[in-house]
């Protein structure tokens, strides 16, 4: 093989990582409803799928052959451009996201190191804010588009939904911004590394954010809930949910959970290939977790939900910011 | 044209919205529209007759044995309710005395199908707000009662087991083997619906104030059963007017002052355990003896004599051809159905046929009571209200 040249090398790299973590991702997202149906069926003592293939691995793209083969239904009334852009808008933004995530350390091809990652922006976790916020517009154009007093009201209870958990998401995770001292999804990981020693003492115990920022973990996890739309604040529910889910997924574990960071062993291609191993596990812990509690728990009434976000997690975020500012002053002076 | 609301002048800003008949929500085909104040409902008005099948009138063309068919269908969550109702009006008409067994067998069946009847209930109130494991939950349990009734009847809802003057047939040996089961069951699965919803504090949220009922107004709409119950009205007819032999029975009568979803929600569940309570001493006292009354005019002879002896043959073949004849007169007969006040009110000119057959529907008159439960409340809560009552389109639209 010849040798390419520095840019043509780059070049390469990033296409062929953009292919594969879209392949993954379309692939995750496909299967995510999958293991909906299944989880949710066993907690529910049901089956779900499992006609097509074995176990119904079959069946997402049983579905997607459906979808492709399924008159599409415009109605009437409906204003036509806004109605067609809505969903592509929704899932576009929705795989936007994923562009900035690390997912792993690093590695080497011919003494040029690259990062498990498409593209390392050093304000990544600001994008990621900017883009899932840019979500409202779908819900809000599709909900006015269908023009239909229900669709119409889902769309402008999403919309207010969104907005406010988006604060108060954003409030969460200052505080682990403030500890790690940068924007940066890869540095704010690099923080989380090694274990947590209280002055000689060794706790073994992983130096994730989760064990300093608790509160803040849980408005993150509560808020991020709601900005997609999941039980039990899925008053408007929808399918481009579940690469959201995939992306605050992702989010959680590089912010709370050291991202890619757990035991490392083995040769030298196993230590390279472990953190991506340990980041989908962490992430999979999560998609787990939001698909359990959709088999248990009700639903918010709209009122509730928005005073909840406004009475409850914002205050609740704006004194962890308090408290972390204080102790993070307290430590560096 | 169906029916609509008018926008008040000066009011034109408030939204008109049509829920149903086809919503989900709404439990079969009521349609409601609502007048909104952003989403807080002003006015509403109920538009009924999606159903409408004529039950009523259609009882006149029958026989008093081909109705009981005809009952099933009203109320198609409690159908051995609404057989007993009948026959029970029936029976009254015809001053006919019941044997015990059958009594017995009538009150065990009947409380199964109330424990299937909220089964049914809980389980599509709490998937209307968003709970949709216990929907689930319920209906693997509502599968075993109705396998009981398709044991004992031959048919899991369509049952029309009970007949003028007792039971169809016997029910079969060991029937009671699966129902003795089910009794030492289901307590844990009703402690499991209970972990899911009771304590839950978004279930809470919802329910807890919501659909506000006073004691007075209950009376006033003529609210029976549950919904009564949870206004804080003690008055169950099982207990005030005993009929079947139910004044046998020990059991109490839940009730809540609150008045609200959650009032309704835990009397339900109560008398689930409560119908538990007298499907055991059903079980444990089951007397021994014939399933049907001892009057040849009236009773299906059994098979075996109808083939051997010529009267048999002749009640038979007059039974058939041309049914019963009860006296002139009419009676009020009324049952504890799992959703209230379940009333027959029959006149009979002689004929084998009724000559009329009003039926007292429990679920159209706590229908009455939405209006007041949603005015000044959100939209999501009329969902929450609608569950609460417990209507059966059928029995509302007849």
């Amino acid at each position: 093989m010849a040798t390419l040249s520095d840019t043509e090398l780059f070049l390469l790299v990033t296409m062929i990582k953009i292919a594969v973590v879209m392949f993954v991702l379309m692939t995750t997202v496909a299967y995510l409803s999958w293991l909906e149906r299944k989880v949710v069926a066993h907690i529910q003592s049901r089956w779900g799928p499992y006609l097509v293939g074995p176990h119904g691995l079959l069946q997402p793209l049983a579905d997607g052959v459906k979808f492709l083969f399924k008159e599409d239904i415009v109605p009437l009334e409906v204003d036509r451009v806004v109605y067609w852009l809505a969903p592509f808008l929704s899932f576009a933004l929705a795989f936007l996201s994923i562009a900035v995530i690390p997912f792993g350390g690093t590695f080497t091809i011919q003494g040029r190191t690259f990062n498990f990652q498409i593209t390392d922006v050093n304000v990544g976790l600001l994008f990621i804010f900017a883009v899932t916020s840019l979500g409202v517009y779908s819900i809000v154009l599709a909900g006015w588009s269908a023009n239909s007093k229900y669709s119409f009201f889902g769309g402008l209870r999403s919309s207010a939904q969104m907005i406010s958990y988006e604060t108060a998401m954003g409030l969460a995770v200052v505080g682990t911004l403030m500890i790690a001292g940068t924007l940066s999804l890869r540095g704010i990981v690099d923080g989380q590394s090694g274990t947590w020693v209280i002055g000689t003492f060794n706790t073994y115990l992983p130096r994730w954010n989760i064990f300093v920022q608790p509160v803040g973990f849980f408005v993150y996890l509560t808020a991020a809930v709601a900005e997609t739309n999941r039980i039990p604040f899925d008053l408007p529910e929808g399918e481009a949910e579940y690469s959201n889910m995939v992306t605050v997924s992702c989010l959680a574990t590089l912010l709370f959970f050291g991202g890619w960071h757990g035991p490392l062993f083995g040769p030298g291609w196993l230590r390279m290939l472990l953190p991506i191993f340990w980041f989908c596990l962490k992430v999979f812990c999560f998609l787990f977790f939001y698909i359990w509690m959709r088999g248990t728990l009700p639903r918010f009434r709209y009122d509730q939900l928005m005073s909840f976000g406004w009475k409850f997690l914002l205050p609740l975020g704006l004194l962890n910011v308090l408290a972390t500012s204080f102790v993070v002053a307290w430590l560096s002076a | 044209m169906p029916v609509t609301l008018e926008k008040i002048p000066g009011q034109e800003e408030r939204v008109i919205l049509n829920m149903g008949p086809q919503h989900p929500s709404t439990h079969g085909v009521l349609r409601l529209v609502l007048e909104l104040e952003g989403e807080t409902v002003v006015r509403s008005l109920y538009d009924i007759g999606y159903l409408h099948t004529g039950f009523e009138k259609s009882f006149e063309a029958k026989t008093y044995t081909q109705c009981i068919t005809l009952t099933d269908r009203m109320d198609y969550l409690a159908p051995l309710s609404n057989n007993l109702g009948f026959c029970l009006a029936t029976e009254k008409l015809l001053e006919l005395e019941i044997p015990p067994t059958a009594q017995w067998i009538r009150v065990l069946l009947t409380e199964l199908t109330r424990i299937q009847s909220h089964l049914v209930w809980l389980g599509s109130h709490a998937i209307d707000l968003g709970a949709m494991s216990v929907f689930l939950y319920c209906f693997r349990e509502r599968e075993i009662l109705e396998t009981i009734f398709e044991n004992v009847a031959g048919q899991r809802m369509m049952t029309s087991y009970f007949r003028v003057g007792g039971l169809a047939v016997e029910p079969p040996l060991g029937w009671l083997k699966p129902v003795e089961k089910f009794v030492r069951e289901f307590p844990d699965h009703l402690r499991e619906y209970e972990d899911l919803l009771t304590k839950n504090p978004i279930w809470l949220e919802r329910t807890v104030g919501v659909g506000k009922v006073s004691a007075e107004d209950a009376v006033a709409i003529g609210l029976s059963g549950p919904s009564l119950r949870g206004s804080g009205v003690k008055w169950d007819i099982r207990k005030n007017q005993p009929y079947s032999s139910y004044e046998k029975f020990e059991f109490d009568v839940p009730t809540r002052s609150e008045g609200d979803v959650y009032a309704r929600y835990l009397v339900r569940l109560e008398e689930m355990r409560q119908s538990l309570r007298i499907v055991r001493q059903a079980i444990d006292g089951m007397p021994e003896g014939r399933v049907r009354a001892n009057a040849p005019h009236i009773v299906m002879p059994d098979r075996e004599e109808m083939k051997t002896s010529i009267e048999g043959l002749i009640y038979h073949f007059k039974l058939v051809t041309e049914g019963f004849h009860p006296p002139i007169g009419e009676v009020y007969q009324a049952i504890e159905s799992p959703r209230g006040e379940l009333g027959f009110y029959m006149v009979s000119d002689g004929s084998p046929k009724p000559f009329r057959c009003h039926v007292r529907a429990p679920s159209f008159a706590n229908l009455q009571s939405l209006g007041k439960m949603i005015e000044g409340r959100l939209i999501a809560d009329v969902v929450a209200c609608i569950g609460s009552i417990d209507i059966i389109l059928g029995e509302v639209d007849r």
